[in-house]
């Protein structure tokens, strides 16, 4: 007899497609941004030889005139091979205003520069007399710092702290201390766009639950209509409403409630990125709270109540109990989602509405420092991987119930 | 008959070719720009000329400026634009990078009147990876008919919130804004980016900001400014010229701008790595380096050209029928007054004024 693969061993062949398919689409970036914050070696490779001169160095004063040879030429030679500005962008972010410095230095020395210091006796001298930048400690500190292939800059960077010259590792200055305060305003509104949601999905959840079924659609239909409404479009109509000259102040100008000059500044700022998020993730508390409500039988209730319970006491004991694998499973749902939101607040949000989301674009989008954005990104999914593990430990992550 | 029969074959073979070659006609270029009424001003201005004289046509993206998606492209080898037009410190910095193709400064088509590039085009308006193709201002403005009484007139005006109480719009963003914070303190022209270059100087812009930062709306697009202005949303808001200009003209607005204190900036088309069609890419460059693309473009949108003899071709507004030249920033009523946007400082500082600029703005 013909001995074939085990039904097991081919039954499991089953999901190697899907293994497949999460391993490019989701751990194989996931890697790469993870590796991108702790690892670049763009200038390792674009200076190589100057930083095998100043691994040498005792980083007191300035390196050698072997130093200043050897970046001089490296420098005229990333600039032949156009790769000088990505050396010069890498050392600018560690010390402001060499990006300049190191783009001018080869244009400065010129075209057909030989081994020999143009116009100088030292290399030193010659560099020097281009920028005074080249004179400091500062300068080659930075370049050395920024030739380490693997760095622990973009994870201090993030939680806003520093390497002194020292070594030492201390907090960034009050007036660039951004992340840390970030963080914690995204966690924040996290936790209260969840609270909102709750507060307000509970009741529609019960009403869709155990109204009649004609209207148990209709409004089922009333929760599904804005979810499957484009998220921007829901975004910009709360601008509508809300802004200054807009309907809801409008309406109470003319009922009298504020006066025209008093109209209540109600978007662009931390109300506006409430209001719209919760919105937008509300159906994602009512649909598992729903399923879950939709299971409850109506009878519980009647029994609690024939058996003498208030309905105040009958809620709190017999239905809010069966509900809490909906509660769950919605609060985490929209949890993780808002810790992690980024076109709402970044429209409506004004300046006092943005989340640590809205700096990763930043860094992604605008200073092209994806090392630091990896960093933010990685800590971010840190805090909600942590806080997972919390909810499975305190509340179990299998009494949770999608529906 | 063999022969025959062969040079027949080949001639329907060539026939075919050029008839497919006559279809084929369809040589495009991928141009990327800002959108809005500005890319409306270069299609009518000189693109339409273009395609009408070298057949070759235009695909029109919009993109919100940075570099992001260029270096994704060229990084990945997979480069689909032609041509961006990018503000000049990006375009530096792109050159820098390597994203951007080094251009000849020979193929600059010669002025209007015949003078060479170097005696036309304004000083340093050529750069490694392209010629500036125009200026534009960030200037502020209000709305005549929701200010009542005194009007403000200079740049001190826009901080003084005694004589001007109201909302004023910003664009959220250090830059342009710590020199109209120093220069609306009083201090000169030619001294700004000294004293920027001092932390002393940055302090002193943040706090002129903090005067007004609660009474200020931060935009981010250019077409947000004038429609605050005329929902009285703020009573003053900076802005691009451009864009005060056509709500002025097309809408009828009764906008007036204070030129006082106007940061001028330019920008350049630039030619990727790798671009599709690099040939039809620089034709296309060179046709919009023509005095008359840039005082094409000068009829449908008030930004003013980089070139001597472009700036004389200047006439009316194409649909209105206004006279262009008192909207240009350079006009000398305009520009009595004027801070050049200085890239080079931004280049080296704008990642550490955006973090600190994101820090003040949390605060």
């Amino acid at each position: 007899m013909k001995v074939g693969l085990s039904p097991r061993l081919r039954a499991a062949g089953l999901t190697v497609p899907l293994i497949a398919f999460i391993a490019v689409t989701f751990i194989a970036p996931l890697g790469t941004l993870l590796t991108r914050s702790v690892y670049d070696a763009e200038v390792a490779e674009i200076l190589p030889r100057t930083m095998a001169v100043l691994a040498d160095w005792d980083t007191s004063g300035t390196p050698s005139e072997a130093a200043y040879a050897t970046i001089a030429m490296e420098l005229l030679r990333a600039r032949d091979e156009r790769t000088l500005g990505r050396a010069a962008t890498r050392i600018n972010r560690i010390e402001s205003g060499l990006r300049s410095v190191v783009v001018k230095t080869p244009r400065r020395l010129g075209r057909d520069v030989g081994t020999e210091p143009p116009g100088a006796e030292t290399w030193r001298d010659a560099l020097v007399a281009i920028d005074e930048a080249w004179g400091e400690n500062a300068t080659w500190r930075a370049i050395r710092e920024a030739g380490q292939p693997f760095t622990s800059r973009h994870f201090l960077n993030a939680v806003d702290l520093e390497t002194r010259a020292d070594g030492s590792i201390a907090a960034m200055p009050e007036s660039r201390r951004i992340y840390v305060p970030l963080y914690l305003r995204t966690l924040w509104v996290s936790l209260g766009v969840t609270a909102l949601c709750l507060v307000i999905g509970y009741p529609i959840a019960h009403a869709i639950a155990h109204a009649g079924s004609r209207w148990s659609t209709t409004l089922l239909v009333l929760v599904l209509v804005p979810f499957w409404t484009s998220l921007l479009v829901r975004t910009t109509a709360w601008i509508v409403l809300l802004q200054n000259q807009g309907v809801v102040n409008d309406i109470l100008v003319a009922l009298g409630i504020v006066a025209d000059d008093g109209r209540l500044a109600m978007i662009y700022n931390m109300t506006g990125t409430f209001v719209a998020m919760t919105h937008v993730l509300l159906p994602f508390m009512v649909l598992p709270l729903y399923s879950v409500m939709r299971s409850i039988p109506t009878r519980h209730m009647d029994a609690a109540a024939s058996l003498g319970a208030t309905p105040m006491q009958a809620f709190r004991r017999v239905y809010w109990p069966q509900t809490l694998p909906g509660v769950g499973a919605g609060s985490l749902l929209v949890f993780i989602l808002a810790i992690g939101y980024y076109i709402t607040p970044a429209l409506v949000g004004g300046q006092s509405g943005q989340l640590i989301s809205n700096m990763i674009a930043y860094h992604m989008q605008t200073s092209l420092n994806w090392g630091l954005a990896a960093a933010l990104a990685a800590i971010l999914l840190l805090a909600v991987i942590g806080l997972y593990v919390l909810y499975d430990r305190v509340v179990g992550i299998d009494r949770m119930r999608l529906g | 008959m063999n022969f025959i029969h062969r040079s027949r074959i080949h001639a329907i073979a060539l026939a075919t070719a050029s008839l497919a070659g006559a279809f084929a006609t369809a040589e495009s270029i991928t141009v990327v720009s800002w959108g809005g009424s500005y890319a409306k001003a270069c299609v009518e201005g000189y693109h339409k000329a273009f395609t009408a004289e070298t057949g070759i046509e235009i695909k029109l993206e919009d993109y919100n400026g940075g570099l992001a998606e260029v270096r994704a492209q060229v990084d990945a080898g997979a480069v689909h634009w032609d041509v961006v037009d990018v503000e000049l410190a990006d375009g530096v910095r792109g050159c820098d990078e390597g994203l951007f193709k080094v251009f000849d400064p020979d193929t600059l088509p010669a002025g209007a009147d015949g003078s060479t590039p170097s005696d036309d085009y304004y000083p340093g308006a050529i750069t490694e990876c392209g010629a500036n193709t125009l200026y534009y201002s960030t200037i502020y403005a209000y709305n005549a008919e929701k200010l009542p009484g005194e009007k403000p007139t200079t740049m001190e005006d826009f901080f003084d919130m005694e004589r001007f109480p109201g909302r004023r719009g910003m664009r959220r963003s250090p830059v342009v804004n710590l020199e109209f914070a120093l220069m609306g303190d009083g201090v000169p022209v030619e001294e700004v980016y000294a004293l920027l270059d001092t932390e002393a100087g940055i302090q002193r812009a943040f706090d002129k900001l903090d005067t007004i930062k609660d009474h200020v709306v931060w935009w981010e697009a250019g077409a947000q400014p004038p429609q605050m202005l005329a929902d009285g949303e703020v009573i003053m808001s900076t802005a691009y010229n451009g864009r005060i200009f056509n709500a002025q003209v097309l809408e009828k607005q009764s906008f007036v701008i204070v030129w006082d204190g106007q940061v001028l900036d330019t920008g350049f088309l630039a030619i990727l790595e790798g671009a599709p069609n690099p040939s039809g890419a620089q034709r296309f460059v060179d046709f919009a380096a023509r005095p008359s693309s840039m005082a094409g473009v000068a009829r449908y949108i008030s930004y003013s050209p980089t070139r001597h003899s472009a700036e004389a071709l200047i006439t009316t507004h194409a649909e209105t029928g206004v006279e262009m030249r008192p909207h240009m920033p350079n006009t000398p009523e305009n520009a009595k007054r004027v801070l050049h946007n200085d890239w080079q400082w931004w280049s080296d500082n704008r990642d550490d004024m955006n973090v600190r600029f994101a820090a003040w703005l949390a605060r």
